[in-house]
């Protein structure tokens, strides 16, 4: 069966953001310029953490927004990016009702998350898993 | 390097590949630009005293590069002015593009800075200006600003708008730059918050290797013991090793323990009150615990207000014990209102110890204190008495808005006000070399060089040091914090950031360098801080040694002052 990241517990999350610095790792980068994953805090950090992620939509919303059909459906779930069909138009950022689609400024691309897992191996206190 | 000017609203980037090749950014990078910006005997509450922002190398690559480093002359000390802070301040910084950010000029009309990656706005802060709560602040402009995730917000409260000499800035609402005033420094230049955003992306030719060290780092971090301390119960599982110790500096240090320090421990409060665990950005720690305060209103039934506050081991010492407020509810209530005026805790406890004992001799009466009766364990006369420090309504306020120094120098008392090169002191009466690093710490810091640590162990071990050879542990000590301070590196994390895996890091980042070179550069920049601070008029030989240290008995016994003293000579002639 095909994995996909989920959130298990917000609660738990102490905003340490080490997800985040992970997926732009992925590339062998340092900041998040890349990253698919967001973490932050929802209405000051006393209140905790909002960790957004793709949901891997079944019937994803920004796949159908896209004039390019750069995105296509990923086998269980969320999108997958042909990067040299994407025109940078944004409408797929638009389209995701969770805000989980994230703009990378100097590629002019979005960071579509491909479920990998990477993040989780840095998550400490189990907020995120790769699930079936 | 980004440069502000808050007179003419205007600002530039500029490249100095000079400045962080040679001292790698952080302090290092820091006090050559607060040399070159501050000129001589500048007044720390004009327009001439620059603000100094600056990050490190490895900010954004490794976990826990995570501090900002502020420098500025400090209106607490009249001389070095250094703060550092984490939260998202750092990573928000780099990720905005810049290893630095100077502040200069003065703005006539209150103002907050909004930099986003290369574009800064110059935001009118008039409406702003005089929300007393801190909290407020932060609440306001993160709705005005975007960046959500991305981005630091620092603010003052009114105590830095007042220019009460020990103001601190907030950031992320529980972090701070707490010492040495730069909340003050905000205050004089009408500047009431910075929020900064970015996203950009730092590239790295070997990731395999990089992917490595980082693996390495992180597992250090963990999953062995190092950090277990900062990260279960955090700093506050100090108070009862030190009390038991006989440490713990007490009732203005009339005492050095106290009864029902449980009742404050770390242990007790994770046990009934902890209600948060966070971390700063690129730290999988998360140290920052918060309390959650639960209290009923006293006119309507069935409402309860829920506050989250912040605790950790020097507040509760400055806050706790040296004010006698032992009940957790009312120190929570202290630390609250610390916060909310924007205050830093250390420099407020130690100065309300001294005005207690004051008032309890008699040298100041109900006619300074404006009839608040400062008594030992009134938590609500204290919150009363720091609203009065904040807005000053007359002289005695004003004084003890000045820090302790200040104020015993005017009404008397100077035998137990307790400070060091101007700055209060933190909670360690464990023995000479704590006391050494207070007077020999370019910050006057118990951060600069731990001697603290150097007490606990002689105290166990039963070792006994010259001054000499304790003045050589702390030189070593604190140059090699300047390396790990110009790589902003937490100082909680130094037993993982050991010489030989910081010059890894430093390879990743195609630096390739040795420890003793590390060491070398470690040496310079310390130099470099006490040539600023004698600039500034420092004299080593003139420090005054508080009376009240010497009476009381340390767990390595009475201390002597001419044994602290050769301590501070043979540390300053190392520095030749």
């Amino acid at each position: 069966m095909v994995k996909r990241l989920t959130v298990l517990d917000t609660e738990k999350c102490v905003g340490c953001q080490l997800c985040m610095f992970a997926c732009s790792r992925r590339f062998g980068e340092g900041g998040f310029a890349k990253s698919a994953i967001h973490v932050k805090s929802i209405g000051g950090v006393e209140r905790g953490f909002a960790v957004v992620v793709c949901r891997a939509c079944p019937s994803p919303p920004c796949m159908k927004v896209c004039i390019t059909d750069a995105l296509t459906l990923r086998k269980g779930g969320g999108v997958i990016l042909n990067s040299s069909k994407c025109i940078g138009c944004g409408r797929c950022v638009e389209a995701c009702p969770f805000g989980a689609i994230f703009w990378d400024d100097e590629a002019n691309k979005p960071n579509i998350c491909v479920h990998c897992g990477y993040c989780v191996n840095y998550c400490h206190y189990g907020v995120i898993k790769l699930k079936e | 390097m980004l440069y502000v000017d808050l007179s003419r609203r205007s600002f530039h980037v500029e490249n100095r590949p000079d400045l962080f090749e040679e001292y790698l950014g952080g302090v290092g990078v820091a006090i050559r630009l607060l040399a070159e910006e501050c000129p001589p005997n500048t007044d720390p509450l004009g327009p001439d005293n620059p603000i100094i922002f600056s990050v490190g190398p490895l900010t954004g690559l490794f976990p826990m590069a995570s501090k900002t480093i502020a420098m500025f002359k400090s209106p607490l000390t009249g001389n070095l002015g250094e703060s550092h802070a984490g939260g998202r301040t750092a990573s928000a910084i780099r990720m905005a593009g810049y290893g630095a950010i100077v502040i200069r000029g003065s703005s006539e009309t209150p103002v907050y800075l909004a930099i986003h990656g290369d574009k800064v706005y110059f935001r009118d802060a008039s409406g702003l200006w005089g929300v007393e709560n801190s909290y407020t602040v932060g609440r306001v402009i993160r709705e005005l600003e975007k960046g959500a995730g991305f981005r630091t917000i620092m603010r003052i409260g009114s105590a830095g708008e007042k220019m009460v000499s020990y103001a601190s800035v907030v950031v992320e609402t529980y972090r701070h730059f707490g010492r040495l005033g730069l909340g003050a420094v905000f205050g004089s230049k009408k500047l009431k918050a910075i929020v900064i955003s970015g996203k950009y992306s730092i590239k790295i030719r070997d990731v395999g290797y990089y992917r490595n060290v980082y693996d390495e780092i992180f597992n250090l971090a963990v999953k062995s013991l190092l950090m277990k301390k900062y990260h279960d119960i955090g700093t506050s599982s100090n108070v009862l090793p030190l009390n038991e110790l006989k440490a713990l500096p007490s009732f203005n240090l009339k005492e050095t323990s106290l009864e029902n320090a449980e009742n404050i421990s770390g242990e007790n409060l994770a046990q009934k009150y902890l209600g948060r665990r966070i971390a700063c950005s690129h730290c999988p720690v998360a140290c920052i615990h918060l309390a959650t305060l639960r209290e009923p209103y006293e006119d309507e039934p069935y409402f309860y207000k829920t506050t989250m506050i912040p605790y950790d081991y020097e507040p509760l010492y400055a806050l706790g014990s040296m004010l006698g407020v032992t009940d957790p509810v009312e120190w929570l209530k202290l630390m609250d209102e610390v916060e909310i005026q924007g205050l830093d805790a250390i420099s407020t406890g130690v100065t309300l110890a001294w005005a207690t004992e004051a008032y309890e001799r008699g040298i100041i009466t109900s006619n300074e204190t404006l009839g608040i009766e400062l008594k030992w364990g009134d938590s609500n006369s204290y919150r009363e008495a720091i609203r009065k420090i904040v807005h000053q309504p007359n002289e005695f306020y004003s004084a003890l808005a000045r820090g302790v120094e200040y104020a015993a120098s005017k009404y008397g008392g100077l035998d137990f006000a307790l400070s060091f090169g101007g700055n209060e002191m933190p909670g360690y009466h464990t023995g000479p070399a704590a006391y050494l690093t207070f007077s020999t710490g370019s910050r006057h810091s118990h951060l600069d060089s731990a001697g603290y640590s150097i007490d606990e162990e002689d105290a166990k071990t039963g070792v006994n040091r010259t001054p000499k050879e304790i003045a050589e542990i702390l030189f070593r000590e604190e140059s090699w914090r300047q390396i790990l301070s110009s790589l902003v590196l937490c100082f909680f994390a130094r037993g993982i950031y050991t010489p030989e895996i910081v010059v890894k890091t430093l390879r990743v980042i195609g630096l390739d360098t040795t420890e003793e070179s590390l060491r070398k550069t470690g040496v310079e920049i310390l130099k470099n801080k006490y040539l600023f601070k004698i600039r500034e008029g420092f004299k080593p030989d003139l420090l005054r040694i508080p009376r009240r240290i010497l009476e009381k008995e340390s767990p390595l016994g009475i201390l002597n002052e001419s044994f602290i003293r050769e301590g501070i000579m043979e540390f300053f002639k190392m520095l030749q």
